[in-house]
């Protein structure tokens, strides 16, 4: 059996009731940020929001990536992928250089910026719920199934069902899916995912591979760079030392 | 000293101190309120001015392993007197970005995580053990200096031994950490202006940073030439410049071929705020040094060799800024200008860094005509008739 969690968002199927919003502050011990949870934003006390846009209504959170760049630039590996799927910060590492919150392509984590011993703040997946046997605290909420947590492969199936079964009333992408390699959180919507505040246009491919790729050179521009200087060195003071000589023989 | 040039040096210390004042005040501020009340850093903008120092502090100190490769391991002796004031820069340059880091990091008394617990995927932490490795050797390099100043021949002899192996270590760490600073931006392609992201952002980096390290040495000679009349031969440092042209030559080529290769050439004739800082970045940075240095007769004028690194690194100081501020903008849709306790604790950096290249220098021997071969160097006479070089 495949441990892989993933949540599904549905945008066709959101109230914008705000329970979502209310069952992770109650289940992370978040203060209250806002009035109207409708035009809070993400925050060190805010996990997860939900945007409106006209008669529309789009969570955003973690996407939880299969290869999450906050994993890959954290220095102190303070960031870990847990085997449900979650993307987990730990604290205690962490030194505080903010990569992760300029590298995520959803630009998800946040800073504490007020204390003087700042941590990063995101969502977890209810990461502790889920290994207790339960399910995320906001699709526990949802009175609508708009957010669906369940195995990884089955919410995919649930998505490709929905989509498939009901044309006219989803735009035909799974947002999630690919974006960004990849991730554990999946969004289904009835327009473009632009217009919801989605990021656009991410690449196919995981992010840390841009890094990778110019990583990868380092064995070789190492190995190669030591053996070229070191050549280097004794060709060009061989040279001199011959020059020398000669000139030295001319003199004589 | 005169009367005039001390009404001088009081008045430019009491601005030092002044500075160093509000730095220390800030300073307070910073770790006793937190980064958010202190700068203008935000969940949208993480980084800001600190980190932009951290670049010119690493990338002015390139002059450090250019030319210790280029008299050590090529043996072109003639940049020999460059040596020891190309390193002291790189140590200072390199102390400038630790002060900077333990302000900047939200939590400093972690520092040491990055020595045992190990992220190799991540670009940040080659970048902090390559600086650690680094700021090693420029302290091997320039420890015969003052040792020699103690008359404590034996370790001198000692570090002489294994002197190459250390500059080919100084060297492969400083490729790798400055080219690193622009691998730190391939993972933001969504973020930083398609006019200076680039797959190749960190061979850009690399380039440009010699440029601007040798600029540097140039710029200081000059200053240190007007202070105490201790500076480098104008013959040296007209033949250090032509080396900045072809270098400044080859970045211009590489950039206009990247850009033809991603297809952002039309990018050039988009009218923005990036766009006329690009040019701009590229103006001052690049085709006015070269205009001013490729003739030989600019090149051996003192005031223009001056003029053009200042020139050069202006445009590099430019560069760096966009990357990390101003093509950072329109991305994060927030307009980040740093708050005053940023600018005090980074002034107050940069003027504890002037004052100790100030003090080395007048306490050691840095600027000198040849690089230790005797202990008693500093009695040789014109160095360039006495090597044989090329």
């Amino acid at each position: 059996m495949s441990k892989k969690k993933g949540l599904l968002f549905d945008v066709t199927l959101c109230i914008g009731c705000g329970s979502c919003y209310d069952a992770c502050k109650q289940k992370n011990k978040l203060p209250r940020t806002n009035s109207n949870f409708l035009s809070d934003h993400l925050s060190a006390n805010t996990f997860t929001v939900v945007e409106q846009y006209n008669d529309k209504y789009a969570r955003k959170m973690c996407m939880h990536c299969d290869e999450p760049s906050c994993v890959s630039v954290c220095p102190v590996g303070a960031f870990s992928k847990s085997e449900t799927g979650a993307v987990l910060y730990d604290g205690d590492k962490c030194i505080g250089c903010r990569y992760c919150m300029q590298a995520c392509p959803h630009k998800v984590p946040r800073y504490e910026w007020g204390r003087t011993q700042p941590r990063v703040k995101k969502c977890t997946m209810c990461d502790d719920r889920i290994k207790a046997g339960k399910i995320p605290a906001c699709a526990e909420a949802c009175p609508t199934e708009a957010t669906l947590f369940g195995d990884f492969d089955k919410i995919f199936e649930v998505a490709k069902k929905r989509i498939s079964e009901n044309k006219r009333n989803y735009y035909p992408h799974i947002y999630g899916l690919d974006e960004a390699g990849g991730s554990h959180v999946l969004i289904l919507s009835p327009v473009p995912f632009e217009q919801l505040g989605y990021t656009p246009k991410l690449p196919k491919e995981p992010m840390p591979m841009l890094t990778m790729r110019a990583m990868e050179k380092i064995p070789p521009v190492v190995g190669l760079g030591g053996v070229f200087l070191g050549g280097m060195y004794w060709l060009t003071k061989r040279k001199n030392q011959i020059a020398k000589e000669e000139k030295e023989l001319k003199e004589l | 000293m005169n009367a005039e040039k001390l009404f001088k040096f009081s008045f430019w210390k009491v601005v030092a101190v002044l500075i160093i004042i509000a730095g220390l005040i800030s300073t307070y501020y910073r770790f006793t309120k937190g980064l958010g009340a202190t700068t203008n850093l935000s969940d949208e903008v993480p980084w800001g001015l600190w980190i932009g120092f951290d670049f010119l502090g690493v990338g002015l100190a390139a002059a450090g392993f250019t030319i210790a490769a280029a008299v050590h391991i090529f043996n072109i002796h003639k940049f020999e007197p460059i040596v020891r004031p190309a390193i002291l820069t790189a140590f200072i340059g390199y102390s400038l970005v630790v002060g900077l880091l333990i302000v900047d990091l939200g939590r400093p008394e972690n520092f040491w995580h990055p020595l045992v617990m190990w992220n190799i995927h991540s670009v940040m932490f080659e970048i902090t053990w390559c600086i650690i490795c680094y700021s090693t050797v420029l302290v091997l390099e320039f420890a015969p200096v003052v040792l020699e100043k103690f008359k404590l021949h034996a370790p001198i002899k000692l570090l002489r031994k294994i002197s190459i192996p250390i500059v080919i270590a100084g060297v492969l760490f400083s490729t790798l950490h400055q080219s690193s600073f622009g691998s730190l931006y391939l993972i933001v392609p969504g973020r930083l202006h398609p006019l200076w992201y680039s797959s190749i952002l960190p061979v850009h980096f690399y380039i440009s940073c010699i440029a601007a390290g040798l600029s540097m040495i140039i710029f200081e000679s000059y200053l240190n030439t007007r202070a105490f009349n201790t500076g480098l031969s104008i013959n040296i440092l007209s033949k250090a410049s032509a080396a900045v042209v072809i270098v400044l030559l080859i970045e211009l080529v590489l950039k206009f071929t990247d850009m033809v290769f991603s297809n952002k050439l039309y990018l050039l004739g988009v009218p923005s705020m990036e766009t006329s800082l690009f040019y701009l970045e590229i103006i001052i940075g690049t085709i006015i040094p070269v205009i001013i240095l490729s003739s030989k007769k600019n090149r051996e004028n003192k005031m223009l060799l001056f003029l053009a690194s200042i020139s050069v690194i202006s445009g590099f100081i430019l560069n760096r800024m966009n990357v990390c501020i101003t093509g950072m903008v329109a991305s994060s849709g927030i307009n980040y200008f740093p708050s005053i306790d940023e600018i005090n604790i980074t002034f107050m950096l940069v003027v504890l860094a002037m004052l100790g290249f100030k003090y080395v220098v007048q306490t050691f021997p840095v600027f000198v005509e040849e690089e230790d071969k005797t202990v008693q160097l500093i009695e040789l006479p014109e160095a360039e008739n006495i090597i044989a070089s090329e």
